[in-house]
């Protein structure tokens, strides 16, 4: 059956690269290059421990706290460190701040560098060889295909990461939210709002009335 | 640093496949969609804490595999392509070649074969040579 042969090609796909990630672990183990009980801490911090909730944080911070928001623009390093998110690819962060006529975007285009502290590891799409091309060719269409609509008088820029430099894109704080708790705000911060490729929620989005 | 955006029709690719998330509740995309990645990527950074390759050195070889790949059509998946590019600099870096990791490779198959369903698989001498 087509479907059963489809997933047994997978299935040896899946464990050629098993066998081969795992002869790579056995020689540099036996090197002494390598030690199996930190690639497991490695591997719970990247999948437990650090997401895009980080970065929600600090962009709440930033909308509730303008002397905040004013650290974060001149060292955003410094500033997001203070919060408790360092790290690798967190070591030199700049944030580029969405204002009514100027909406940022983040790209890699060689590969696909990514402030791992605050927003954990890229998705599928910001890897992809599209987004990455695309990205510099048309980003507004790239935007549109998000579901993402920018005025013709919106001012784009879009960031390439191919310097130390780790880029986070500070969102506007929407409307609605007077008031609104560090917390609550958070809540309304998407990933993808921190990357460019969307906008934070809107408080009847959320489920928030 | 700003890119100006130039457009360039012949660049265009297909669209992009996303996973477009509600920005509820954790993302729709695992972090590692095997076990095998989360080992891939656990070991460039540890590799890297270990001091055995800059940070810069890493980025340059990703995105040479990457390039060549594109170059290539080649479609494999990303973390395929990083997993060839950590290959490509563990032998420039005479840390592991090709041919001890094909040999380890053939022993964690036989291992895998030998061990019954469920049980742990554990690399043996005699697993070597076959």
């Amino acid at each position: 059956m087509h479907d059963h042969d489809h997933d047994h090609d997978h299935d040896e796909e899946v464990g050629a690269l098993d066998t081969r990630v795992k002869a790579l672990e056995s020689i540099l183990t036996e090197k002494g290059y390598l030690d199996p009980a930190t690639l497991d801490l490695i591997v719970e911090r990247y999948e437990k421990k650090v997401g895009p909730r980080n970065g929600a944080h600090v962009v709440a911070k930033a909308w509730t706290d303008p002397a905040y928001r004013e650290w974060l623009l001149r060292d955003g390093t410094a500033a997001i460190e203070s919060l408790g998110y360092a790290g690798r690819q967190g070591e030199h962060m700049v944030v580029v701040e969405n204002t009514p006529s100027v909406h940022n975007v983040i790209v890699c285009t060689l590969c696909s560098c990514y402030p791992w502290p605050v927003l954990g590891l890229p998705p599928t799409w910001y890897k992809s060889k599209e987004y990455r091309a695309r990205m510099i060719a048309d980003p507004r269409v790239v935007l549109n295909e998000f579901g993402l609509e920018l005025a013709d008088d919106i001012e784009l820029r879009v960031w390439d990461s191919t310097s130390e430099i780790r880029y986070l894109v500070l969102p506007n704080r929407p409307a609605g939210t007077e008031g609104w708790t560090e917390e609550q705000l958070m809540d309304l911060v998407t990933r993808n709002s921190m990357v460019g490729t969307g906008v934070a929620l809107a408080p009847e989005q959320a489920g928030v009335s | 640093m700003i890119q100006t955006v130039e457009k360039d029709v012949s660049d265009m690719a297909e669209p992009l496949r996303i996973d477009l998330e509600t920005g509820d509740g954790p993302p729709q995309e695992l972090v590692f969609a095997a076990p095998w990645e989360a080992k891939a990527f656990a070991m460039v950074v540890a590799l890297h804490k270990a001091g055995a390759f800059s940070w810069s050195e890493w980025t340059q070889t990703l995105g040479r595999q990457i390039r060549q790949d594109t170059e290539q059509g080649n479609c494999d998946s990303y973390y395929e392509q990083w997993l060839k590019a950590l290959e490509m600099l563990l032998a420039e870096k005479s840390m592991a070649d090709g041919e001890v990791i094909d040999e380890y490779q053939h022993a964690w198959e036989h291992a895998t074969r030998r061990t019954p369903h469920g049980q742990p698989i554990e690399l043996m001498p005699g697993d070597f040579h076959h």
